[in-house]
């Protein structure tokens, strides 16, 4: 594979959460979601029952992806902050370190100025835990010892059933 | 690039469906989510323009059950066909864990086949992939055409390595869930080697 699997145990996963979720409360946002480049969710805070977040997720990579696209054309390296502005939510949207994107959907209960002050500090502690992910991922491929996967022993069947076979 | 979430026990994997204009990316996946159980599925996201043809992407998420205690979960993807949205095909390809090649089955359509499969191959290289050796699948679309060249002549000019060849006609579901399942074969493989 040309780039390391992105793997979260339970440890970090717990600590983006917990960040996420303050980030949440003091911007008093309505959810905030944090999102990989390539379009998967990684962890949500606040009402996201309210929100379909798969779509979400796909779309704001594809959006970063779009930017990122446009940055380079005009000699940008990237646009790193993205605001769309609704009449009633709004959505701001960051890039996290490499491969992290911040999104934290807002309504007149906060401001956008609000919103990136606390998003600064947030992305700084999120940063510093996916480069702890990244670090151990490149220490475990370059020693190859990697940890035991769960899918050593797929099997035929285990994919046909999946299909319902 | 398959995200492994141990916290919450998920496996999400992104195929990308590839092919020139027109070819029936967006119709398999339609396919697809008319026919899955709507436990299963996501909401299908296409942007397409006033004309139905694929601007940015189609998307559907899909959750297939469990595998080794892992809920797998795909995340199936179009790119858009017509040429000049290369820069937007590129994008798309972006963390990808296999691909399914679409081949449109009408004589007319082969040089175009052909051209996609090297605009694959180069946008691929630029995500730091190679087309020789990510999970990859021929599928052979609307082979119900009066125009269809033969499979052999197909295989001759398209198959390059060996890899899985399907023969579908998208619009009625012939092959489509074959197609997928050969891509989702090859990449839990995939995964059981790392």
């Amino acid at each position: 594979m040309a780039k390391l699997d992105l793997i979260m145990f339970e440890e970090e996963y717990k600590l983006l959460h917990e960040i996420i979720g303050r980030l949440q409360k003091d911007a008093s946002a309505k959810v905030v979601f944090l999102v990989d480049k390539n379009g998967q969710q990684i962890a949500a805070a606040g009402d996201v029952k309210s929100i379909d977040a798969t779509s979400l997720a796909s779309l704001t990579a594809g959006n970063v992806a779009a930017t990122d696209g446009l940055a380079k054309l005009i000699g940008e390296k990237e646009f790193s902050l993205l605001f769309h502005e609704g009449e009633r939510d709004n959505l701001h949207i960051s890039i996290v370190g490499k491969r992290g994107i911040l999104v934290v959907i807002f309504d007149q209960n906060s401001s956008l100025a609000l919103v990136r002050l606390r998003v600064k500090k947030a992305s700084k502690e999120l940063q510093e835990i996916f480069d702890q992910v990244e670090q151990r991922a490149q220490k475990e491929s370059d020693s190859g010892n990697r940890f035991e996967s769960p899918f050593s022993e797929i099997t035929d069947e285990d994919i046909d059933r999946l299909f319902g076979d | 690039m398959t995200f492994i979430n141990y916290a919450s026990r998920e496996i999400n994997c992104k195929i990308v469906y590839y092919g020139p204009g027109l070819c029936g990316k967006t119709t398999n996946i339609q396919w697809i989510y008319e026919q899955a159980n709507p436990d299963k599925k996501g909401k299908l996201v296409s942007l397409a323009t006033e004309t139905d043809r694929t601007l940015f992407f189609d998307f559907l998420p899909l959750d297939m059950g469990t595998v080794k205690g892992f809920k797998v979960r795909f995340h199936l993807y179009t790119v858009p066909g017509q040429v000049f949205y290369d820069a937007s095909r590129k994008l798309i390809l972006r963390g990808c864990d296999g691909i399914i090649f679409v081949a449109d089955s009408q004589k007319a359509r082969m040089e175009a086949n052909i051209e996609s499969i090297a605009n694959l191959a180069t946008n691929l290289k630029e995500n730091g992939f190679d087309v020789r050796n990510i999970p990859y699948v021929l599928q052979l679309n609307k082979r119900d055409m009066p125009s269809a060249v033969p499979v052999a002549e197909m295989e001759r000019l398209l198959r390059f390595r060996s890899e899985p060849m399907i023969e579908a006609v998208a619009s009625q579901g012939t092959g489509v869930i074959e197609t997928l399942k050969a891509a989702a074969r090859q990449i839990l493989m995939e995964l059981q080697k790392n």
